[in-house]
């Protein structure tokens, strides 16, 4: 009798996680998620492909024709265009797809470290927003041969890189509530419309009065504004963006997050 | 020494309501170390939210669900357990190993890659993208990431669904190994041969409610019955009447009777038809007794309906 109720306890010690065991489970989940996204060239292309070459278009060729700062003012722009889609995409798309699909429940029936799944896409959609803006900083440096110094290329990298977190947070809800085939479209009627009402392709003071004053509503309008102010075009007032973006991730990840716990 | 007693897994009294809809309708459900347990029934006979409840993804409305003892929402108990789910699509990308190598990282002391590619016969797919494998392929490799962890309870949903009889066996074989290995198993097939072959105790769902549970061999003698086929110039409808005969009716050239007493009814036969032929007697498989039980549940409802 001895001797089965030890195997039995022997058991029961292996159910409990070592920190380790616990940290490695957190890493292979990142790993995998990187692998699955350098692997899709249908999500690789397109977030990689769109802001270089409308930089390279708009910012740096017909960028001379709007003045001397154009291809600065670009660079803020199409970084802020172009960290928002791996946010948007990389979280909502996918979790959209995997809602439907029964991956999300099979990870939730899994004894996956339950934040795991979500920092798994967030340090994806980091990494893939590091790739894109240091593109459009070695275009801006080598190609349009924008003065920019030491520090304002780190401050432009940092405020790209975190500066994904919002959208993260907005896919998320997004990819909480719609399920399957329907999520990319419904996330590029929120992507481009917000892209253009925030300024990133026009100058907002072109646009009617009204869509000027609702820039502010747009959390890409303030990334934006961070932006501008990291290559030295801004208007101050940084702290404010940061905290309305950090008011937004908080946000739509606490309405996702309560979302995804009660329906799964 | 209390802790040998506590089940594997456990329902009891458990009620889940969707809407008007009562998915279960107080099930009782109990699992022992080493036990496999097969759950049929027909489609929304409530197999599915059982599984949900005892995998943590859904919550009971009334009644207890545990897993060891513990709520299966807290990660520590699911850490004990492997699941092979119906329909996941497994992401497409990514190869065999990695997809085992990510599994067996969310467990305490998993098994390595190797070896559960091995027991799971998949040794040869290790570098293979899971979208380039067939639909019995994927289905092994998912059952490999359902044994990767070492789990004490393992839930298969389906598990051969899409194989050919060469790989069935073969998992078969793996499951039986795990059992010998003290493991639990909860199995939910629509391959009545399939519970057959493996289960110690099977669990007939219907409607929400448990309606009939015990040994494979206990199911088919509750419902008993044993087929008796022959040619004989004797009247069905005279036969029915026999105490010996529960029914009987004409199929084609031959009269078919289900009988709880099969020699009592063939000597009593071959007395009253010297010139009977032909004469068949068959023990009643577990399909039988399935479609048996489950009609009986849905007549009684239809009686109920009816009433009501």
């Amino acid at each position: 009798m001895n001797a089965v109720t030890h195997k039995f306890s022997v058991a029961q010690a292996g159910a409990t996680m070592s920190p380790q065991r616990v940290i490695a489970a957190y890493l292979e989940e990142i790993r995998s998620e990187c692998l699955r996204y350098l692997r899709t060239p249908s999500f690789l292309l397109p977030t990689l492909l769109f802001p270089t070459v409308f930089y390279l278009m708009f910012g740096i060729f017909l960028g001379h024709a709007n003045g001397p700062d154009a291809p600065r003012f670009f660079l803020a722009a199409y970084g802020t265009f172009g960290v928002m889609a791996p946010g948007l995409f990389g979280f909502g798309v996918s979790l959209a797809m995997e809602r439907d699909n029964g991956l999300m429940t099979l990870k939730r029936a899994l004894p996956m470290p339950p934040a795991a799944y979500l920092l798994g896409k967030m340090v994806m959609a980091l990494m893939v927003a590091a790739v894109v803006i240091v593109l459009l900083l070695a275009m801006a440096v080598l190609l349009a041969h924008v003065p920019l110094s030491l520090g304002q290329i780190i401050t432009i990298f940092f405020t790209c890189v975190f500066g994904v977190l919002p959208f993260c947070a907005m896919g998320l809800f997004v990819g909480s509530l719609i399920k399957g085939q329907g999520a990319p479209g419904a996330i590029n009627l929120i992507y481009l419309p917000m892209a253009f009402l925030s300024g990133l392709w026009f100058p907002l003071s072109i646009l009617p009065k009204f869509l000027q004053q609702l820039g502010p509503v747009w959390p890409s309008y303030h990334l934006n504004q961070l932006a501008l102010d990291a290559v030295g075009l801004g208007q101050g007032e940084a702290l404010t963006h940061v905290t309305v973006l950090a008011i937004y991730t908080v946000f739509f990840t606490v309405i996702a997050a309560r979302r995804l716990r009660r329906y799964g | 020494m209390s802790n040998l007693q506590i089940p594997v897994a456990r329902l009891v009294g458990t009620i889940k309501t969707y809407g008007a809809l009562r998915a279960l309708d107080g099930v009782d459900l109990m699992l022992q170390r080493g036990e496999l347990l097969a759950l049929l029934g027909p489609n929304g006979a409530g197999k599915s939210t059982a599984i949900s409840l005892l995998l943590g993804l859904i919550r009971a409305d009334k009644g207890t669900v545990e897993l060891f003892g513990q709520d299966p929402q807290n990660i520590d108990a699911r850490r004990r357990i492997g699941v092979m789910l119906q329909s996941a699509s497994l992401p497409p990308v990514l190869r065999v190993g990695e997809l085992l190598r990510l599994t067996a990282s969310y467990y305490p002391s998993p098994r390595s890659v190797q070896e559960s590619a091995e027991m799971a016969g998949i040794a040869d797919l290790l570098k293979r993208p899971y979208a380039k494998l067939s639909g019995g392929q994927q289905r092994r490799v998912q059952f490999a990431m359902a044994l990767c962890g070492r789990p004490e309870l393992l839930f298969l949903d389906e598990p051969t669904v899409g194989m050919d009889i060469e790989a069935r066996q073969k998992l078969w074989a793996a499951i039986r190994q795990l059992i010998a290995e003290g493991c639990a198993v909860v199995l939910t097939t629509h391959y009545l041969e399939e519970a057959e072959a493996l289960a110690d105790r099977v669990c007939v769902m219907a409607q929400g409610r448990v309606i009939s549970e015990g040994s494979v061999d206990d199911l088919r003698a509750r419902v008993a019955l044993k087929r008796v086929r022959c040619m004989t110039h004797i009247d069905p409808q005279q036969l029915a009447a026999w105490p010996e005969v529960v029914e009987a009716r004409r199929e084609g050239a031959k009269v078919w009777m289900s009988t709880a007493n099969a020699e009592a009814l063939v000597r009593r036969l071959l007395d009253a038809d010297t010139s009977l032929s032909e004469l068949e007697v068959q023990r009643a498989g577990l399909a039988e007794a399935f479609t048996e039980l489950t009609r009986d549940t849905e007549t009684a409802t239809t009686i109920d309906r009816e009433a009501a």
